[in-house]
């Protein structure tokens, strides 16, 4: 007696491909005791070497997150995070700063090329500048010199304090104030590193710019702090790239990044987030609490929110836009991946206060295994907001029937003049699909991987066209096993 | 001469339903055969088993496909060992262009076969080549694979994609439903235009008139999970003149 082959379990007994940039490496650390206090925030400073202002700022900061409690609101769940239980210093061992690629240790340049970042310069991609940050610490940022030229100031955060301390006490916190949020809090006290980018008006800049973050060291914490400014008539893409090891316990990254856009100026900032999700029992993984949100200051300024989100265990992340120059567009792009045990609670707001300004939206959730996505937006038309417009559009798609997807839209409008439109659809992978694929002679894993990219098409075609081509294999890496 | 196809007293059954009671059925190379028969009678659950649908199970019986084990196989192996099925109701995939799903297709198949991928620019011209066969416009290529498309539009679409596929054996279940005389006639056309003295078709129809334009070599008429008769082209006449009540009285004494 034979039995037509069940797809079903061919579907599941494919194997489930382990997270591929799961490495540790063996670089010599500088590490902190584990533990909070104004003595952790001080130790930082100090490290840092940071003039008085900058310790005074993070000291603020430290002691307004005293008085503030964790959000409960999002739709995760999670143990409860000591935060004394955790390393706020970790930073690659060191002889005397090194001045060029030669005096950065070996070890340290093989696990960016590991992760197909290298920082030669002779072998970057053409066009990408790139700053790499591992654990607390910016390693090393390309280009610098190429783009001074033309005066853009793209360095790590620590030197922009150094050597820009004017930019960087006009603009820190002007976005995301010390005591935004619970993390956002927490990032102002004690953030280590992070990208600063200045474009001078006027100027187009001359190649994308990139931000590498890497996890490492264990039981560390990692709090980046990225500021842009772009000034008047000014363009910058910037894209950011995170991944960590394989670990069994949690991860804690609190970001803050924070965008200032002036009149006639865009900023395009993508995302391409595959930090450790936990293995498939939901064991270890990334806690990714990060505040992001950026300013349209000027007349018909432009910010543009791109993001891919496939890794962390938990997400709790909203990159968000301020619309007040008169005429200015915020967009959000976004496709979030959850597969087995992954949490992500993510979306946008879209704050208008200028007249004629305009705000897309498209979100694509996609949701496996037994993980829980949620889209949580906010689109706020103020009194002021003459002419507004919103359009959003969120999608659900669901694979397999253990996963949950989940829409929060909230829609406040004080100008009736203003129009904020809102469409949501959930679908899912049905068999016909698939099977329709497998007769064409294309195996389920292509084939989710097929549909998948064409439903987050519209997401994926904002990428820039290097990156484009990475998110798709990733939305693939990330889903396999998934159907079954 | 080895057949392409041979079934052997096929049962399958959905939802411990028997529904094919014991199918025989042997195709050689060159032999179009028409599957007709009234609605219920097995027509599609043959096509399904036959392209690996797993909602079905094959209880008893064999098929041989080009002398392997067909129902051992998955249906991507049975695609890409050359079984073509034109589904009744094409599915729609948004988002993923008619172009893109061919070349993750054939480029499958290729490699199955040990080939390498084909240049995209072969490939374009290759797809503008077989769309023709079926008076395909080329903007069809960049749309979302069948969305949007007519009923039509579908079916034509699946015989351009067998035709890029190029399968030893092409399944085509009811592509005649839901069309009108003009699109049967294009569809028709790009079938007729695929037969070789080295393939094989089953064209699972309810009408005889798409055999007016696909001129089968037998006719097969199947009635509750059986083949009750075989014969000509003469015989899907005959069922247009007579209906298929005849037959089920017929098999009915017989049984």
């Amino acid at each position: 007696m034979s039995e037509v082959p069940d797809s079903q379990h061919v579907l599941d007994d494919v194997v489930q491909r382990e997270y591929q940039y799961g490495f540790s490496s063996d670089i010599e650390q500088e590490l902190l005791e584990k533990g909070l206090s104004e003595d952790t925030v001080r130790f930082i400073s100090a490290k840092k070497q940071e003039p008085e202002w900058m310790l005074e700022w993070r000291l603020e900061a430290f002691r307004t997150w005293q008085r503030m409690k964790e959000p409960t609101w999002p739709n995760v769940t999670y143990p409860v995070i000591d935060f004394q239980d955790i390393i706020y210093w970790a930073a690659p061992k060191k002889k005397e700063g090194p001045a060029s690629l030669d005096e950065v240790d070996p070890e340290l340049l093989a696990t960016f090329e590991k992760l197909g970042i290298p920082l030669d310069e002779q072998k970057m991609l053409t066009g990408v500048a790139v700053d790499a940050v591992l654990d607390s610490v910016s390693v090393k940022t390309t280009f610098q010199e190429a783009l001074k030229k033309v005066g853009v100031i793209f360095c790590p955060m620590s030197e922009a304090i150094q050597e820009h301390p004017d930019l960087v006490r006009k603009y820190l916190g002007s976005v995301v104030p010390v005591g935004d949020n619970f993390y956002a809090a927490l990032n102002s006290a004690v953030f280590s590193d992070g990208s600063f980018v200045y474009i001078p008006k006027g100027v187009r800049c001359p190649m994308e710019l990139s931000t590498y973050f890497r996890i490492n060291a264990r039981n560390t914490g990692q709090f980046e702090r990225t500021l842009i400014i772009a000034d008047e008539g000014s363009y910058v893409s910037y894209l950011e790239g995170c991944t960590a090891p394989q670990r069994d316990e949690n991860q804690l990254h609190a970001a803050v990044v924070e965008l200032v856009a002036h009149q006639d100026a865009e900023i395009k900032y993508s995302t391409v987030q595959n930090w450790y999700p936990g293995d498939a029992e939901g064991k270890g993984g990334i806690y990714n609490f990060v505040t992001k949100r950026g300013i349209c200051e000027g007349a018909r300024s432009k910010i543009s929110w791109t993001q891919v989100e496939t890794g962390s265990a938990v997400t709790w992340k909203y990159p968000s836009c301020v619309l007040k120059g008169d005429h200015s567009i915020g967009e959000f792009y976004s496709v979030a991946v959850t597969n087995h045990y992954q949490q992500a609670d993510t979306g946008t707001k879209m704050i208008h206060i200028g007249k004629n300004t305009r705000s897309r939206i498209v979100s694509k959730g996609i949701s496996a295994g037994r993980s829980q996505n949620s889209y949580r937006g906010l689109v706020r038309m103020n009194a002021t907001a003459t002419n507004g417009w919103n359009y959003s559009q969120c999608d659900s798609l669901l694979i397999g029937d253990q996963c949950g997807a989940h829409t929060f839209p909230y829609l406040e409008t004080a100008n009736s003049t203003a129009t904020v439109e809102h469409e949501a659809t959930t679908s899912k992978i049905g068999e016909d699909m698939l099977f329709y694929c497998n007769q064409r002679g294309i195996d389920t894993e292509a084939a989710v991987a097929l549909i998948v990219n064409g439903y987050a098409r519209d997401v994926i075609n904002q990428l820039p066209m290097e990156f484009a081509v990475e998110a798709q294999k990733l939305l693939a890496i990330s889903l396999e096993g998934s159907v079954g | 001469m080895t057949p392409i196809l041979e079934i052997t007293n096929l049962h399958a059954s959905i939802d411990g339903n028997e529904i094919l009671k014991g199918i025989n059925l042997t195709i050689q190379p060159g032999e179009v055969h028409a599957v007709m028969g009234p609605n219920g009678s097995g027509k599609s659950t043959l096509a399904s088993v036959l392209a690996g649908r797993e909602e079905y199970t094959v209880t008893e019986g064999t098929v041989v496909f080009h002398g392997h084990d067909l129902l051992d196989m998955s249906p991507e192996d049975r695609a890409r060992e050359g079984l073509f099925l034109a589904f009744q109701y094409p599915v729609e995939i948004p988002g993923v262009s008619t172009a893109n799903f061919l070349k993750s297709a054939v480029n499958a198949q290729r490699a199955h076969r040990g080939l390498s991928p084909l240049e995209p620019a072969e490939f374009l011209a290759l797809m503008k080549e077989r769309m023709a066969l079926v008076e395909m416009n080329p903007a069809f290529l960049q749309r979302s694979l069948n969305e949007g498309f007519s009923g039509g539009e579908k079916k034509r679409n699946e015989i351009f994609q067998m035709a890029m596929l190029e399968p030893t054996l092409a399944i085509l279940d009811e592509t005649d439903s839901g069309l009108d005389i003009d699109a049967l006639r294009i569809v028709a056309n790009g079938v007729n235009a695929q037969r070789t003295p080295h393939n094989g078709m089953i064209v699972i129809t309810h009408y005889q008139r798409l055999l007016n334009y696909i001129v089968p070599d037998v006719v097969h008429v199947l009635w509750n999970g059986r083949i009750v008769r075989t014969g000509g082209k003469d015989l899907a006449l005959t069922l247009e003149e007579r209906g298929y009540d005849w037959i089920k009285t017929e098999s009915s004494v017989e049984a």
